[in-house]
């Protein structure tokens, strides 16, 4: 039978960046592709033992959070709709809202309790979840040099660190080979 | 109602993607041949995701009901 492949680079270390790599990766894997997350750069914090428990959701900077203006605003938005929310939350341009001390971690604790009450599964859950399908976790040498970030600093079950050309080898060793960055 | 008779039922009531389709693959790998497994959701999202993973699989989806807010997936195991 022919292999299909899927390699995804995670690069970003937020909690709202974390679930992308983490979900795809997973059902991937149920679907019966081998599958592999390429951890590098601030993405080696979603399986840093320590640094994974503490991941954000930053207002600022943020190139995934809904601009709002205030003419979009006219009413209170109902339980589990996260975007009005962060909209109702940040009224004005949210770069301005969010560096007001305390932002990043109430609208982190705000996002923790929707995914909560949504059911969504939570990181350290997704992990498990990705490691019990086989999918192959590879931290990036380059950037665990970079950060100063030792092997035995990241989670247990990972493979052994690797580069650029591990990762490239991985995808195109297969008959059918995909790419994501995220 | 369903005119399928499951051999074992799985429910995921209050989970939300990718959960669904990731202990359907789990609840699967206990059964024979031919066995039915019945998965129960509220994720909407399943209505699209369990057809995509019976497809991808190729576990044969014999039906599915809607009702009351859930959505009742009858898969045979290939």
């Amino acid at each position: 039978m022919a292999i299909e492949r899927l390699a995804i680079i995670a690069s970003k270390g937020t909690l709202d960046w974390a679930y992308p790599p983490l979900i795809i990766a997973s059902t991937a894997a149920s679907l019966g592709l081998e599958t592999a997350i390429f951890f590098t750069f601030y993405g080696l914090n979603i399986i840093h033992k320590k640094k994974m428990k503490q991941l954000k959701v930053a207002p600022v900077g943020n190139p995934g959070m809904p601009m709002a203006f205030p003419p979009s605003i006219k009413k209170i938005p109902g339980p589990g709709q996260v975007a009005g929310l962060m909209e109702w939350i940040f009224p004005g341009p949210p770069q301005l809202m969010g560096v007001i001390p305390g932002m990043t971690d109430f609208m982190t604790g705000m996002m923790k309790k929707m995914m909560k009450d949504h059911g969504v599964a939570t990181v350290e859950e997704l992990i498990e979840l990705c490691k019990e399908a086989e999918v192959k976790l590879i931290p990036c040498q380059m950037t665990m040099e970079l950060f100063g970030y030792k092997y035995e600093d990241l989670i247990d079950g990972l493979e052994p660190p690797g580069g650029a050309a591990t990762l490239i080898n991985y995808v195109m060793d297969a008959d059918k080979p995909m790419l994501l960055f995220i | 109602m369903a005119s399928v008779t499951a051999d074992k039922s799985l429910d995921t009531s209050g989970l939300n993607c990718p959960l669904p389709v990731l202990k359907t693959k789990k609840a699967l790998e206990d059964l024979q041949s031919g066995q039915v497994l019945e998965v129960i959701s509220t994720d909407p999202g399943s209505k699209a995701d369990i057809p995509a993973f019976c497809q991808r699989t190729g576990h044969e989806l014999v039906e599915t009901v809607e009702e009351g807010g859930k959505y009742i997936f009858y898969i045979k195991k290939k």
